[in-house]
């Protein structure tokens, strides 16, 4: 009986986080222009979809957006994670502080500080702001992946490798880097979806004609939703859930304000 | 010594793109426009626009902290109680809405709510009345709880996991009841997780402006909205910064009751 509560519970919640994504890719082969009609299967709206310049700039720039500000965040925030893991408690207390402050602060508040930088120091609203921003939000998720498992690692080893001749450099990539590398990719998958999702950052520190994924959602959007904003549900659905399996980590997922 | 210096690249980025900035807001939101010190940009959230939008931004995201607080907890238990591997298919499944796109899942309710939507369209196949929610604080409430839910679910589960069952056990041993179990040992010791699962539903519904924007029709302005505004229509970047002052000072309110309550909080931050 408590059993059988509990599928119905479970059942139900289910239905509630995935009925309204179902719908939508449902929607998205839909062969009527409205979505109170349904009028056959078809794939057409992905068809417009691609053929659509502006969608597709706007791919273009997600991905590479996405992919530039991982990596700078994950080459940054890895050489900060060791720096910071060879400081005195206080001052390391202080660097992991500043690191959480993005990650604790809200979103618009982030967003309009760093709007309000770069209007101060008259730099350009466009890719490249959008670029500085991502890089700034992902450092933190790198850190809080990265640190962790450099924690793990046994000083001991390090110092034998320095011991038996090697340099500096040679025992940390030889010794140290095999062991945070997990960390350290997942880091780098982790910034690089964040970006994908962001909205409210780019939202402030974009430049007209300049679009990211979400900003150019969010304008159609407010038009009025067309069926290829459908098709693109779907598409981004289904390429979030392939990386997520390719993380497959759900408990290491959001490390930031999961606080536990 | 030469070890510490890898840190300065980043060191450098913060300064620039985390303090700087934030010392900016806190340098426009306390000048007017000759950049004489003054405190009428607070005090403009007591403007009635203004004061109504926290108000309503307040109120509609306590509901839904407490809306997700009372779906998760039962949920993250019965999780628990599968006895499954923390990283299974079953698990995944309620906390992965949350890395899907924030602003597509919020469309998809538009698509379900609207006065000709998925929902009332279904209802009128039934011969059912059709439902007015889309445009009102109900619908907001709903995208808010339907958006963060994730992260109510996420840490109370994290906390649940790690409760030692043999203290379960003993407490079950000793005498006491399903009921009394609960509230004696498993929800105290689950505190720490539903902290930080109030604060992670908290601090985004209180400052979200697309939600609102999408859900509400562009009628119901909740804070963030007003601040959105500010920044991206209005260009009154002081008031604006001013009124985020004043966020903010809420978040360091929940930010604050979070840490006193969350004992793990030190391995979770660093």
């Amino acid at each position: 009986m408590k059993k059988t509560a509990q599928r119905i519970y479970l059942a139900l919640i289910f239905v509630f986080l995935y009925a309204p994504i179902v719908t939508l890719m449902v929607l998205s082969f839909n062969g009527s222009k409205f979505r109170t009609k349904w009028d056959g299967f078809s794939t057409k709206w992905y068809v417009q979809l691609f053929r659509n310049e502006q969608i597709m700039s706007a791919l273009y720039n997600t991905l590479a957006i996405g992919l530039l500000s991982a990596l700078f965040a994950t080459v940054l925030g890895t050489a900060a994670c060791i720096g910071i893991h060879a400081m005195k408690k206080k001052s390391r207390m202080v660097w992991m502080g500043i690191t959480n402050i993005p990650m604790l602060n809200a979103e618009i508040v982030t967003g309009i500080s760093l709007m309000l930088l770069f209007i101060a120091f008259g730099v350009n609203f466009g890719f490249m702001t959008i670029l500085l921003g991502h890089i700034t939000f992902n450092i933190p998720y790198v850190i809080l992946s990265v640190m962790p498992k450099l924690r793990q690692t046994d000083k001991a080893t390090y110092e034998a490798a320095m011991d038996l001749g090697a340099s500096p450099v040679k025992a940390f990539f030889k010794v140290v880097f095999p062991d945070i590398l997990p960390g350290v990719l997942s880091g780098f998958l982790l910034s690089f979806t964040m970006s994908l999702d962001d909205f409210v950052i780019t939202h402030f520190v974009k430049g007209a004609g300049v679009d990211t994924l979400s900003t150019k959602i969010y304008a159609e959007v407010r038009k009025g939703i067309k069926p290829e904003m459908y098709a693109l549900s779907t598409i981004m659905f289904v390429s979030v859930l392939l990386l997520l399996l390719i993380i497959n980590r759900p408990s290491r997922k959001k490390p930031q304000k999961s606080a536990v | 010594m030469r070890k510490k210096l890898i840190a300065g690249p980043y060191m450098l980025w913060a300064i620039a793109f985390i303090l700087i900035p934030l010392a900016m807001v806190f340098y426009y939101g306390l000048t007017d426009k000759n950049g004489s010190f003054t405190l009428s940009n607070i005090a403009s959230i007591s403007s009635p626009e203004a004061l109504k939008s926290l108000v309503l931004a307040l109120g509609l995201s306590l509901l839904s902290t407490v809306i997700c607080l009372i779906l998760a907890y039962p949920l993250a238990m019965i999780l628990n109680n599968l006895k499954v591997n923390q990283n299974s298919f079953i698990v995944l499944i309620f906390i992965l809405p949350m890395w899907m796109n924030f602003l597509l899942r919020t469309m998809a309710w538009q698509t379900l709510l609207e006065k000709t939507g998925v929902i009332n369209q279904l209802l009128g196949l039934l011969h059912l009345p059709p439902l007015n929610i889309i445009n009102t604080p109900t619908a907001i409430v709903l995208g808010m709880v339907y958006n963060f839910l994730p992260f109510m679910v996420l840490p109370i589960y994290n906390v649940l996991v790690k409760i030692d069952p043999n203290v379960v056990h003993a407490a079950r041993d000793l005498g006491a009841n399903g009921f009394t179990t609960f509230v004696k040992i498993i929800f105290p010791l689950s505190l720490p997780g539903v902290i930080s699962g109030i604060t992670m539903v908290f601090v985004p519904s209180l400052t979200t402006f697309v939600i609102s924007d999408l859900l509400g029709g562009g009628k119901i302005l909740l804070i963030g909205n007003v601040i959105e505004q500010e920044f991206k229509q209005v260009n009154n970047w002081h008031v604006g910064s001013g009124l985020s002052i004043v966020l903010m000072i809420f978040i360091i309110i929940s930010m604050f009751i979070t840490n006193k309550y969350d004992r793990d909080g030190e391995g979770a931050v660093l």
